[in-house]
């Protein structure tokens, strides 16, 4: 089989983003080197791709395990959904369990580790392996004493796994100062996936990056990496490019006053919007009308709720004349309530990708995008921003998003540097005069079409959000 | 030769009933696992049969299994290294790896002397 550059061919991991940001998966009949350190991931990358490769390319898998045995790993991964006795029994997979005790060992003259040859390739003849992995080779090291031997056999069976045009994943344990303890880097020169585990504010992100991949073009950041319930997937799931469509249609903010400003038509459809202002000015108020305006065109819509409980906003909508229920009853409307100190950043990303990968809305809301800043550091929230701004553009989702601007400073860098990624910009305040407090809304921005410069005064009735009357003939897209 | 035909016994063949002793608590069964005639597996062979014959004359038994020929045993006594000898008999088993060119070492590892470290 020939290798020539451009034509490489690539093995798909199934893991969710991860054959984005490879192009396509590992290189096929290769070897792969995943190596982090201790709880990063490593196992559980090697096997999805191996289950993966079973369950949906058709490609039998061998995994030889150095560390634990058959019983354990098995039930360790049974909770990301793989049954691999169940595997096993399919005869698509074999896991040889190797264990090395150093101390029923004698070692005298010489030797070579031909028994895991032999052992290997029993396996992947009698399942016709297309798929090895090797976690952790490296045990071997702490097994066996004469170094210069094993690191000659290992030279010896990655040459052997290429022969057989094997792809191959071997994971390593990060070193001090190399990738891995034993350098199995210098010995695996085709593909190279750093997996790190950092706990920052008692919160834990996981990072994946690719640090080698020969004969490929691959995004070279360093990516959120998750691992629950549904398996591992790594963000983004889609690629990141600025790529996606310009739509010219347009679609109701819910709010008539507010598409008065936008000239009288609203937002352009899949564009993305900032909600943004202090407490109590009514962001909610209008990202549900959004919702609700939504809906009654009979698009789907996903909330995100982060501050409130389905029940609390469907309750507190109808104050304004919103019956949300109808829509959660059709099933046109899905809000997906979650505090985000729960999970870290990463996790409540993935959560979301999900969701608007299972249900693919027409409309998205976020309220509020301040309670993700308490989840994570800025930087990152911008990232993630970015990528699910990314991606709800590219689906060609209108998505809004609220954030709270803290008491009094209403336009410094209070969003979380995301402003600028907004295709408009909402601002609501609260003005106090006399004994009365007044609301105003105006637009900052508005990308694209003309807008009103002006600042509205406006009032949530049971009828919903209004403007007086004396300001409503004024309404319009520019004020002269 | 026949020596090496996949699993072979060679046993010491008793004169008599009272050569059988010690008892049998006392037999070595040794499993000797090649990949097939290589030097290094001639050479554990040859060492092997001699420090049994020096040694263990009379108890014990060799077995020796070629993983060329038969792969599928090579995970039942988790053998990864070859040769590697391993002594089933008495308990708790053990394993020497590499050509059994290190007599003391042998000895050591099948529990006939004490370590010197």
């Amino acid at each position: 089989m020939s290798h020539s550059e451009g034509a490489l061919r690539k093995a798909p991991t199934g893991i969710g983003g991860l054959d984005d940001v490879t192009g396509g998966g590992l290189p096929v009949g290769r070897p792969t080197l995943v190596c982090g350190g201790p709880g990063s991931g490593k196992t559980l990358v090697a096997l999805s791709f191996l289950v993966n490769g079973v369950r949906h390319f058709d490609e039998p898998g061998v995994l030889m395990t150095f560390d634990e045995n058959a019983e354990d790993l098995a039930y360790d991964v049974a909770s990301l959904g793989f049954d691999l006795p169940e595997l096993v029994a399919s005869g698509k997979l074999i896991i040889d369990y190797v264990r090395i005790d150093r101390s029923e060992i004698e070692e005298t003259g010489e030797y070579d580790l031909e028994g895991l040859f032999v052992r290997l390739e029993q396996a992947v003849r009698s399942v016709g392996a297309k798929r090895v992995v090797l976690d952790t080779i490296e045990s071997l090291f702490s097994g066996l004493s004469n170094e210069n031997i094993l690191r000659a056999e290992l030279r010896r069976l990655l040459r052997w796994l290429k022969d057989k045009e094997l792809t191959a994943v071997i994971t390593g344990e990060r070193g001090r100062d190399t990738l891995t303890r034993q350098g199995l880097e210098e010995y695996i020169s085709d593909a190279v996936i750093l997996l790190d585990h950092r706990v920052h504010e008692e919160l834990s992100t996981r990072r994946l990056r690719i640090v080698k991949y020969r004969g490929s073009h691959h995004g070279t950041n360093e990516y959120p990496f998750l691992i629950d319930h549904d398996g591992l997937s790594v963000l983004p799931v889609t690629a990141l490019g600025l790529d996606h469509g310009a739509p010219t249609e347009r679609v109701s903010s819910g709010v008539a006053p507010l598409d008065a400003m936008l000239g009288g038509r609203g937002f352009y459809r899949a564009s993305t919007v900032l909600l943004s202002g202090s407490a109590g000015t009514g962001k909610t108020s209008l990202a549900a009308s959004f919702v609700n305006a939504a809906c009654a065109r009979g698009e789907r819509c996903l909330y995100f709720l982060l501050e409130e409980s389905p029940q609390q906003i469907i309750r507190n909508m109808r104050s304004i004349g919103l019956d949300l229920e109808q829509w959660v009853g059709s099933g046109l409307l899905q809000m997906h309530a979650d505090r985000p100190s729960r999970f870290g950043l990463e996790a409540h990303l993935a959560g979301m990708y999900r969701a608007i990968e299972q249900s693919s809305p027409q409309a998205v809301v976020v309220d509020s995008i301040t309670d993700l800043m308490s989840a994570g550091e800025r930087n990152s929230l911008r990232a993630m921003l970015v990528r699910l701004i990314d991606h709800l553009k590219t689906q060609a989702m209108t998505a809004i998003f609220t954030s709270l601007t803290p008491g009094g400073a209403e336009l410094p860098d209070s969003n979380g540097g995301v402003s600028s990624l907004m295709d408009a910009w909402v601002l609501v305040s609260l003005e106090q005069r006399g004994l009365v407090l007044h609301r105003h809304i105006g637009v900052l921005k508005s990308r694209g079409m003309p807008h009103s410069n002006r600042v509205y005064e406006f009032t949530m009735t049971e009828k919903g959000i209004r403007v007086p009357a004396s300001d409503a003939a004024a309404l319009g897209p520019v004020e002269s | 030769m026949p020596l090496l035909s996949g699993r072979l016994r060679v046993e010491p063949v008793a004169e008599s009933l009272e050569e059988r002793t010690p008892a049998e608590t006392d037999r070595f069964v040794l499993r000797l696992y090649i990949a097939g005639q290589t030097p290094k597996c001639m050479r554990a062979f040859t060492n092997l049969k001699r420090i049994c014959e020096e040694h263990l004359a009379d108890r014990y038994r060799i077995e020796i299994i070629d993983l060329l020929q038969n792969p599928q045993l090579a995970r039942g006594d988790q053998i990864l290294a070859v040769p590697t000898l391993v002594r089933h008999l008495p308990e708790p088993v053990k394993k020497i790896i590499g050509d059994l060119s290190n007599t003391e070492r042998v000895l050591v590892g099948l529990d006939l002397r004490p370590d010197p470290i």
